[in-house]
């Protein structure tokens, strides 16, 4: 196979330009680490940090994803409950846009002060909070557009709603489900951060950034923020595997 | 209550219903008449929206009538049966599996025990009957529409059903390769022998296919008129363009005037 050089190399150039041209204007400013941080001081605030951005980390990506798997596990149930049943359609569906519409930044002092101390807890809540509706929402869709025979050549053999369900419905969302959840990772990631940097107890990457504010720590800030993204195009990715996996059906091939 | 004549595997006797929509009921059936002999084909031909799709579903059992009785058998319908096979307009094949496990598909809710490479056996022998050998690996998208239609045709009779219901099931294709479909309908009848329902909206298709053809009239429909095609199968088809069948399109198509008259300011109102 030919190897797409193009493909790899303007990207890293255009990513060096960038970090180049961030380097220079903290060199020609002047500024100094308690005003801004430079790409070269990011590594060693990493460094002097080592151990507490692995374990920070590891707590934000714990929480994300237990988070991210109760948003699975409820938003398709709801997406299962409003896609076939169009009373529970009409009865969910404002309450879900309403709730969707409050900006979740508000919510996390509500929940920490519900659950006071239940650091973890809190974190996963609102991991799960911020997550679940696009999943439901594209379930929802995806089984009410499900086109009547699909249903008609399983039900005329006596199959049951279950195995409609299990045979085609479900298969046949998975392409949106994965689309969903790929939005629903990104913000069960907010959702996690949100948490940590609003109502911080020592814990996650949050916490981290946090702390690194208080103290006027531009590199800190600026590595725990790549460390976050980091994380962020982890999660994202993984989603992308399980999407190949379990949806790969759906890609189109070049004819 | 009486059974059905004595024969006639799928026997429709007065058979009335109406849709409950929000502006109030809307009839669909009324007082229908069809009954189909054992082995042999009724093809359904009349207006569009007159309620040949709502006369599917109740042969299948998905529905019940408001009023009248479907026997299917000898037996009143009261539920969906594992004897029935459907195919549609629209192929629906699963994207996400071959053509051979489409194909396999209602042996999976029929008969769950059966070995699969016994099920496997039974979907690539119809396959070859309608010329897809070498292509049940392969995933629907990557078939043409007449070769999609020819799989949904094997897997409605994957379980040998004892009821093959047709709703428009070459009304997509073009003219072509729909006349290759009929073609291999009738080579399908000879070696497997089922009771038929065909929908269509095409005259020739339902004299070429069809041992007896069954106008409905506009909505709501009633059995307004049946002619009998007593010509034995496979037919050549060249014959839909002698004497007898060109008679007999024009009979069908004075009916379908007439079916179409009672109707047709609704239709362009609605
Ligand atoms: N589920 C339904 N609810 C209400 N009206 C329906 C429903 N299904 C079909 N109809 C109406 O019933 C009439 C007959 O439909 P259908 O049996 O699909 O007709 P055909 O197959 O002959 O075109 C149409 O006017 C259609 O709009
Ligand atoms: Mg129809």
């Amino acid at each position: 196979m030919q190897i797409n050089w193009q493909k790899i190399l303007v990207p890293i150039i255009a990513m060096a330009i960038l970090v180049g041209f961030w380097e220079w204007l903290v060199w020609y400013k002047g500024w100094r680490t308690f005003q801004m941080a430079a790409p070269s001081d990011l590594w060693p605030a990493y460094r002097r940090h080592e151990a507490l951005f692995w374990q920070y980390g590891w707590q934000t990506l714990w929480r994300t994803v237990a988070g991210l798997a109760i948003a699975v596990v409820v938003g398709t149930f709801l997406g299962m409950i409003m896609g076939l049943s169009r009373i529970m359609n009409d009865a969910l569906y404002p309450i879900l846009v309403g709730f969707n519409a409050i900006p979740k930044a508000t919510v996390v002092p509500v929940i920490a002060l519900i659950f006071i101390g239940q650091h973890d807890f809190n974190t996963v809540l609102m991991a799960f909070l911020i997550s679940f509706f696009p999943i439901a929402v594209s379930v929802a869709i995806g089984l009410s557009t499900l086109e009547p025979e699909y249903r008609d050549i399983l039900r005329s053999l006596g199959a049951s709603r279950f195995t409609v369900f299990w045979k085609i419905a479900l298969p046949k969302t998975l392409p949106e489900f994965f689309g969903a959840l790929k939005v629903a990772a990104t913000l069960a990631f907010i959702g996690t951060n949100l948490v940590e940097i609003i109502t911080p107890h020592g814990r996650g990457l949050g916490h981290l950034f946090q702390s690194a504010q208080t103290n006027s720590d531009f590199p800190l800030m600026f590595a725990v923020l790549i460390a976050l993204a980091v994380l962020g195009i982890f999660l994202y990715y993984v989603v992308v595997a399980l999407e190949r996996i379990f949806a790969g059906w759906a890609e189109r091939r070049p004819t | 209550m009486k059974g059905p004549g004595l024969g006639n595997l799928i026997e429709i006797k007065g058979v009335t219903h109406a849709y409950k929509t929000k502006a109030g009921p809307l009839p669909v059936l009324e007082k229908l008449d069809i009954a189909v002999a054992e082995g042999s084909f009724c093809a359904v031909v009349g207006p569009s929206g007159c309620g040949k799709s709502t006369l599917t579903r109740l042969i299948a059992g998905l529905m019940f009538p408001d009023e009248g009785e479907v026997w299917l058998h000898g037996e009143l319908v009261k539920s969906p049966r594992k004897t029935v096979g459907m195919a549609f307009q629209n192929p629906v094949l699963l994207e996400w599996r071959t053509i051979l496990q489409n194909v396999i598909l209602p042996l999976e809710i029929v008969a769950p025990r059966m070995p699969r490479r016994q099920k496997e056996a039974r979907a690539l022998e119809l396959l070859e009957m309608v010329g897809l050998t070498g292509f049940e690996h392969k995933r629907p998208s990557e078939l043409s529409g007449g070769m999609r239609q020819r799989a949904s045709l094997c897997r409605s009779l994957v379980h040998k059903p004892d009821v093959l219901i047709l709703d428009e099931p070459f009304g997509a294709l073009d003219a072509f390769t729909r006349e290759d479909l009929w073609q291999t309908m009738h080579e399908l009848r000879q070696r497997e022998p089922v009771t038929a329902v065909l929908i269509t909206h095409d005259l020739r298709e339902s004299v070429y296919l069809g041992d007896q053809v069954v106008v409905l009239s506009g909505r709501p429909a009633h059995t307004q008129h049946v002619m009998d095609i007593p010509i034995p199968g496979p037919r050549p088809l060249d014959m839909l363009y002698n004497k007898d069948s060109v008679d007999r399109l024009a009979v069908l198509r004075k009916q379908i005037q007439i079916a179409q008259g009672r109707t047709g300011n609704e239709e362009r109102a609605s």
